[in-house]
């Protein structure tokens, strides 16, 4: 994040604006039916959030740069040129207030895309230098230690070994032709170790090979959060290399919601080239197992439990009813939430907000939807399947003095595996 | 200059220019927007998308969030009723398509002009209460920008001349139906360089919006 200046800014953001930028800007009409959309309009009121007004400066730049009239104006004198304030002051709007959560997307009645639009913004926030403080630390420290929090080799190395003591079996690093290759994400690594050994238990009993890469084991990826393509074609190289070397068919995207977008979604854009592997999410592969009957479960959870579907696994990444088969595996009292699915409402803390202290208090205000959501379904317990929803739905909860635990959907189905066959290691 | 001469001057010479203008500037508007272009997405797609693509050409015209729906009764009630009432008072009335036919070689059957005329007037009142909304909603206040009102105004002002010019209002006929033929010609000239180029760009807007979340095998 060398030299950011509103220069570097102006022309990273000029690189952005294309054919579907240009459509959107030329078709909103200023309704204002998207603030509706946006948890971070609905619980603050505050019009500043309404989601198309995160990118006015876009829409300036894009007015005076690839328009005839815009242009015009521009020439002799009559458009507002935008600022280092302007952009200061835009940073709340478009890091603070949004989680890319793409709920705008799905209302505007003129189809505009708005969080592809966000997303494209940030990339001249960052190379303005006017992304938040907690992001770029996130950023600098996964380019440089390889994990935004911070988590080293030795960590994951030490948890593998708690692991391998609790189930009696290998956790197997870097074993070439594995058939799939799993990621982390560091919030896994850090506050929910349950998840390796859950996936351990499952590959176990569906019989098929795995690996983590010991140089590229982080999912999560702070470049796409801040906007800078650099950081994260960097962050998503050192996967593809590490899968490529290991020759894998498939690398697994861990419960996480924007590391799935990254590897997923992004990541071949960003390299510039098609991935010699698949990607999925651990639902998708876990969803494939239990329709190969390689996932066998017994019992059924008692309580009374919903699901909160992660955005970028829904609405940004089409998974959707894998969670649902997975679910009814293991419990019989699934209710869904008010607006579920495609049209949930975000936690609040996703697209970076959760690694931007100056978002602190604004993401708490945000979970009041997922509070409204809850208080109308009387559930015991949440599944989720990404960890960073998950630490925000419990430190939401606890705040608003719920006590609804939350638990992450790959560990739940572990529990309830029929403990046959071991055959795996 | 006579109200004949100005009636003559606006229907004949002043409207053909308009309309040079607006075909023109819709042109490079199109040419502006195209030129961009859009990389090819290289992620392992679950689909074309151009099918949801389509779907969402028409899915849109309604809500699938319900929060939304509920908070935005009026913007979208609104928005139906006068472009529906301003699409029957530009197309159906007989005049209208007579106009039509000289430029296209071709017409399409009318309304009766009382329906028309009633289109007009419900759509004028929308239009009125879409400008209140406007200047009252905070989030409304917050967004528009000078242009808005512009748009509005040029969108107002053929429906009230139009009305105005059938019923003989106020002013000489001929006067009256001059101003509302400079209307139209304003509201042509304005088009290609207003936010009133949405009334094409929202279906490739929608298309756009409709196939990227298709290739992410996203059902809209
Ligand atoms: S909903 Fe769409 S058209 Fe309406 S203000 Fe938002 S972006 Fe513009
Ligand atoms: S992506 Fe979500 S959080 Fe961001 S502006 Fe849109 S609705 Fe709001």
């Amino acid at each position: 994040m060398s030299e950011a200046t509103l220069e570097r800014g102006l022309k990273a953001l000029k690189e952005q604006i294309d054919t579907p930028i240009a459509l959107f800007f030329s078709s909103c009409t200023h309704c204002g039916m998207c603030a509706t959309a946006c948890l971070f309009y609905t619980e603050t009121e505050n019009p500043a959030y309404t989601p198309i007004n995160k990118v006015e400066p876009m829409r300036r730049l894009w007015e005076q740069e690839y328009t005839l009239i815009g242009r015009i104006k521009k020439a002799i004198g009559m458009s507002k040129p935008i600022t280092d304030e302007e952009l200061e002051e835009w940073q709340e709007y478009c890091y603070n207030a949004c989680s890319l959560c793409g709920r705008c997307t799905m209302v505007c009645p003129v189809g505009n895309d708005i969080t592809y639009m966000i997303r494209k913004m940030r990339e001249g926030m960052a190379a303005a230098g006017h992304a938040p403080e907690g992001l770029i630390g996130a950023s600098k420290r996964a380019v440089k230690i390889g994990s935004p929090m911070g988590v080293k080799l030795p960590a994951l190395q030490a948890q593998a070994r708690h692991a391998e003591k609790d189930l009696g079996m290998e956790i197997p690093f870097d074993v070439e032709g594995a058939e799939y290759m799993m990621l982390m994400s560091s919030m896994e690594i850090m506050n929910y170790p349950e998840y390796m050994e859950a996936v351990a238990k499952i590959f176990r009993q569906a019989g098929k090979t795995w690996t983590i890469s010991s140089e590229a084991f982080e999912a999560t990826n702070s470049g796409i959060q801040i906007g800078s393509s650099d950081i994260a074609r960097e962050l998503v190289s050192r996967v593809v290399t590490a899968a490529e070397k290991l020759k894998v068919k498939t690398v697994i995207s861990p419960e996480c919601g924007h590391a799935y977008t990254a590897i997923r979604w992004e990541g071949p854009n960003l390299i510039g080239r098609k991935f010699p592997f698949h990607v999925k999410h651990i639902l998708e592969v876990l969803d494939e197992f239990r329709a190969e009957g390689l996932l066998k479960t017994e019992g059924f959870e008692e309580a009374r439990m919903t699901f909160h579907d992660p955005c970028q696994l829904v609405r940004r990444g089409g998974v959707v009813e894998q969670p649902r088969n997975l679910l009814n595996m293991v419990s019989k009292d699934f209710v869904e939430m008010k607006d579920h699915g495609i049209m949930n409402w975000c936690c609040g803390a996703g697209g970076g907000v959760s690694a931007n202290e100056d978002a602190a208090e604004l993401k708490m205000q945000a979970f009041k939807r997922k509070k409204s959501q809850l208080d109308e379904l009387n559930v015991d317990t949440l599944v989720t399947a990404c960890a960073n929803c998950r630490i925000q739905i419990e430190e939401g909860l606890e705040e608003n003095e719920m006590d609804i635990p939350v638990v992450g959907l790959t560990e739940m189905l572990a529990e309830h595996l029929v403990e046959d066959n071991k055959t795996e290691g | 200059m006579t109200a004949v001469d100005f009636l003559l001057w606006v229907r004949g010479p002043g409207l053909t220019i308009a309309s040079i203008i607006f075909v023109l500037g819709m042109t490079l508007k199109f040419f502006e927007i195209f030129m961009l272009g859009r990389k090819k997405n290289l992620a392992e797609l679950r689909g074309s998308g151009v099918k949801e693509g389509f779907k969402t050409i028409v899915t849109r015209s309604g809500h699938v969030d319900t929060y939304s729906t509920r908070h935005t009764k009026f913007t979208h009630i609104a928005g139906w009723v006068f472009h529906i009432g301003m699409f029957i008072a530009i197309f159906l009335l007989a005049p209208h398509i007579e106009i039509f036919k000289t430029f296209l070689g071709f017409g399409w059957p009318a309304l009766p002009t009382p329906i028309v005329d009633l289109a007009t007037v419900i759509s004028m009142i929308t239009l009125l209460a879409i400008l209140f909304h406007r200047i009252t909603n905070p989030v409304l206040k917050y967004l528009s920008v000078g242009q808005d009102y512009v748009v509005w105004a040029l969108t107002f002002l053929p429906l009230l001349t139009g009305y105005m010019a059938y019923h003989h209002l106020f002013f000489r006929y001929e006067w009256v139906l001059g101003v509302h033929i400079l209307s139209v010609c304003l509201l042509l000239v304005f088009f290609p360089f207003t936010k009133l180029t949405h009334a094409f760009t929202l279906f490739i807007s929608r298309w756009y919006n409709g196939m990227m979340a298709g290739e992410k095998g996203v059902q809209q």
